[in-house]
């Protein structure tokens, strides 16, 4: 298998949307699935896609999901407009976190997100500044 | 353990159902903590929780899990139910609380999960 591109789908995602959080990963699982990849393939892709999603509605202004689909492997793609991430290197680590208690109410703000994101794919890059954040986590077919 | 050998341990109500009556739910994972729900949770087991809001079920649905069991007496909202229907996952409800539950689903026989590392 080559890594020729194949297709894009694409999702805008509000910042503070509890209610909708989740429709963009819930709906890349579903294609996914069309497609007839491997459902263990698909647990780790929609867990990476829902990590950055959840951080996208908590941490920034709001900002896009990509999954791109190759031959070979499957990218997720996400890029906000926000403050970024002031640490990388204390945003990797497990339990880092700048949420608000607010946020922990709903269930989120454990500093688990990143460090899963990485647990399961096979490349994460961060482009992040004051402006905001581009992540791009590869998952190999 | 089966969806009505939880039902009957714990008094819990069935607020969807669409188990088959066979499948083994091996694991307890107990948690009011989505991210390490995400984080730690296989998807053969039943999730136990406080926390009443749509990204409950939105988590699940993300690991595969099938079944939720809402402690303390929580009426899941009609967010959560509807969200439920739409992904085909068991809702109970219990009047106990989380550490009851716990307590009383082990003794009965359900497992707890090793964190590996
Ligand atoms: N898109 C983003 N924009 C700005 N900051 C971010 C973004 N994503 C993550 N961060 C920063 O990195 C930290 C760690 O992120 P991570 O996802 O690991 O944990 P969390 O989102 O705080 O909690 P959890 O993921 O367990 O719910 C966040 O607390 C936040 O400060
Ligand atoms: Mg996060």
């Amino acid at each position: 298998m080559t890594d020729r591109f194949l297709k894009r789908y694409s999702y805008n995602i509000t910042a503070n949307d509890f209610m909708s959080a989740g429709k963009g990963s819930s709906s890349i699982k579903s294609n996914l699935k069309s497609l007839g990849i491997d459902a263990n393939i698909i647990r780790r892709i929609a867990i990476i896609s829902y990590e950055i999603e959840i951080n996208i509605v908590i941490h920034s202004f709001g900002g896009k999901l990509h999954c791109d689909i190759y031959e070979n492997k499957i990218v997720i793609v996400s890029e906000d407009i926000g403050p970024g991430i002031k640490d990388i290197d204390m945003a990797m680590t497990e339990g880092f976190s700048t949420a608000t208690d607010s946020v922990r109410e709903l269930g989120f703000g454990a500093g688990m997100g990143l460090p899963n994101i990485k647990k399961y794919s096979e490349g994460l890059e961060i482009n992040t500044g004051s402006t905001g954040t581009l992540i791009i986590a590869t998952i190999n077919l | 353990m089966i969806i009505k050998e939880i039902v009957d341990i714990v008094k819990a109500d069935v607020l969807t159902n669409y188990n088959d009556g066979n499948t083994e739910l091996k694991y307890g994972f107990a948690s009011d903590l989505m991210s390490d729900v995400l984080a730690y949770a296989r998807s053969d087991s039943l999730l136990i929780t406080g926390l009443n809001n749509p990204q409950v079920i939105r988590t699940v649905e993300m690991l595969d899990i099938n079944a939720v069991l809402f402690v303390r007496g929580k009426v899941p909202c009609s967010e959560v139910i509807e969200l439920a229907k739409e992904n085909c996952i068991t809702i109970l409800a219990t009047e106990y609380t989380m550490f009851k539950t716990c307590g009383l689903l082990v003794m009965n026989g359900m497992k707890g999960l090793e964190i590996d590392d």
